[in-house]
């Protein structure tokens, strides 16, 4: 935190995103407990981009718990920060992003691990009861039990083990599209 | 009690409920058991609370839905409405997002100015707290202390935007407009008094015995809890984890700065009311530092293109707001609007450790305990 020396590592602007030459300004350190992961699960898993500080990868839904239990207990990624649905309806499928950091590993503080997977997306949605589902991470990451259930009623994905798959936001006799749909319009736009 | 068996099922998403007489059903809210309409149905034999369960929602306006179809610029004003009294932390995040997205720079004067409004901004917003805080204990000095004093810094963000509250000051590339001529001298001298005035709460409110007695070992949250639960900001560092954004992943000149984390270990309402008091003397240090240290002119804004696109791209960026870290994530495909935005804001993800703190706790000790979380409901229903 001093101010004249060492300007630890620049703060991801603009200027290390620039030279796109994929091998050599790969982060070594995220490109390490990247590396870890992927290669337990060779087959099933995609690295979307490893910039530095920010992971992704991406997860067939059918290897999602076991990626999460890997990564909960080989690495220190201890907790989700934030849990992201994205509705995808060129690819009919619905997509959710989870973001994890650590509190407890401080070499690990500045990174964010997402992990994203998706689900298929029905023309009809009937929340629950379609095939729009998910497994949870809540028995990994406790942290999601919250935005798990915001994410059902927004954009209809169903987790399954989820113990509590109640609206949380929405009123309780909604009746309409999940809202955070894109054919869901908003009046007037 | 007996098992009540639906005759028919359930559609997911409604629940059935059994009833015991012996467990009675309060609900608390929706009409501001705080601030803010939020509800708590809470379950108690005799004085102690065995269930909990927090039902926000009562003041959601769909600001991730409204930032689909408004442009970067334009989604400015009502992302921070949230938390209108931290205007500046709630847009920093989404500000940090549309610069790595469209790519630029910022000016070094800039930078600092940023710094400053998002610091008083957050002791503003800690006052508010702070006053309610004593409200909910019957406290009514604490009430009327911090809400003067912060009108101190209410002038200065006035003098700088423009506007008391509500400001939509930070934008990509910057800042709106420059910060006044002798802003410098006024600023230092209000943070000085500022810093002198909140000093003395420790006499009348944290030292205070029945303070104290009402508010230790009440609602404890371990910190191994803490963790797992992904609390954040002043409760998580209230339970012992030493982590802030602005330490840990430093944005704009917070490296250049001497931060300090306030960290301490009993995790119970007292500690979870006290380190967003300390963070305001810490606020008061960065605004001087930052004060002394900004360029004394120079640019305060990069133009931005007319309506600026991204890639197709992504980016997660956090900060850390009043209430703890807010992270946003923006997806963007080749438009002008974001394709989808997402806000994991502070109180949205403390609020899980409500039904934790509050089961095995007494009915009198829930005010203490939930507004101890450092929760803002408007901001948790977004």
């Amino acid at each position: 935190m001093s101010t004249t020396e060492t300007k630890v590592p620049p703060k991801h602007t603009k200027k290390e995103t620039v030279p796109e030459k994929t091998e050599d300004t790969t982060p070594a350190f995220e490109k390490s407990f990247v590396d870890q992961i992927v290669n337990q699960f060779s087959d099933d898993i995609e690295i979307e981009y490893i910039k530095e500080n920010r992971t992704k990868l991406k997860v067939k839904k059918e290897k999602i718990v076991d990626v999460a239990k890997f990564i909960k207990d080989n690495t220190p990624f201890d907790h989700a920060e934030s849990v992201t649905g994205v509705d995808f309806p060129d690819d009919k499928e619905i997509g959710v992003t989870y973001h994890l950091g650590s509190y407890t590993d401080p070499d690990y503080s500045k990174q964010v691990l997402a992990l994203a997977t998706r689900a298929p997306r029905e023309e009809t949605p009937n929340p629950g009861n379609d095939s729009t589902k998910l497994p949870s991470l809540r028995n990994m990451f406790y942290s999601v039990e919250f935005h798990e259930r915001e994410i059902f009623e927004m954009l209809g994905v169903y987790f399954d083990g989820h113990p509590d798959n109640r609206r949380l936001l929405l009123p309780e006799d909604w009746a309409d599209l999940p809202p955070l749909r894109k054919d869901f319009k908003n009046k007037g736009r | 009690m007996t098992e009540v068996i639906p005759t028919k099922q359930m559609p997911p998403g409604l629940q059935v409920e059994n009833v015991d007489d012996r467990i009675m059903t309060l609900n608390v809210g929706p009409q501001h058991p705080g601030s803010g309409h939020m509800r708590i149905i809470v379950k108690i034999d005799g004085d102690y609370i065995v269930d909990a369960d927090p039902d926000p929602g009562y003041v959601h306006r769909g600001e991730e839905k409204m930032a689909e179809s408004r442009n970067y610029i334009t989604n400015i004003p009502h992302l921070e409405r949230p938390v209108i009294h931290d205007s500046c932390n709630i847009l920093y995040p989404y500000v940090l997002g549309v610069e790595d997205l469209v790519g630029i720079e910022v000016p070094e004067r800039a930078k600092y100015v940023r710094v400053i409004a998002a610091e008083l901004n957050r002791c503003i917003y800690i006052q508010y707290w702070l006053a309610i805080y004593g409200i909910f204990l019957g406290h009514s000095t604490m009430f009327m202390w911090p809400a003067g004093d912060r009108e101190l810094f209410i002038d200065l963000m006035e003098k700088i935007t423009g506007a008391r509250v509500t400001h939509a000051y930070f934008i990509p590339g910057g800042v709106r407009n420059d910060i006044p001529a002798n802003f410098e001298d006024v600023c230092l001298r209000q943070v000085n008094y500022f810093e002198k005035r909140i000093k003395e709460y420790a006499d009348i409110f944290y030292d205070n015995p029945i303070l104290k007695a009402r508010t230790e070992d009440a609602g404890v949250l371990s910190r191994e809890d803490a963790i797992r639960l992904g609390t954040t900001g002043s409760v998580l560092r209230a339970s012992g984890v030493d982590y802030d954004v602005r330490i840990k992943e430093p944005y704009d000149v917070y490296d250049e700065l001497d931060v300090h984390t306030n960290v301490l270990k009993e995790g119970d309402s007292y500690a979870r009311s006290k380190v967003p008091w300390l963070d305001m003397l810490e606020s008061c240090n960065i605004i001087r530092q930052a004060l002394e240290k900004m360029p004394k002119s120079g640019s305060i804004r990069t133009k931005l293109k007319p309506n600026p696109k991204g890639g197709i791209d992504e980016v997660y960026r956090r900060v850390e707001t009043g209430r703890g870290a807010a992270g946003c994530h923006i997806i963007s495909r080749e438009k002008p609007e974001p394709y989808r935005l997402k806000l994991s804001v502070g109180s949205f993800r403390n609020l899980i450790a409500l039904p934790y703190l509050l089961k095995g706790e007494k009915l009198g000790n829930m005010p203490a305990v939930y507004w101890s979380l450092n929760y803002w409901p408007v901001e948790a229903d977004r």
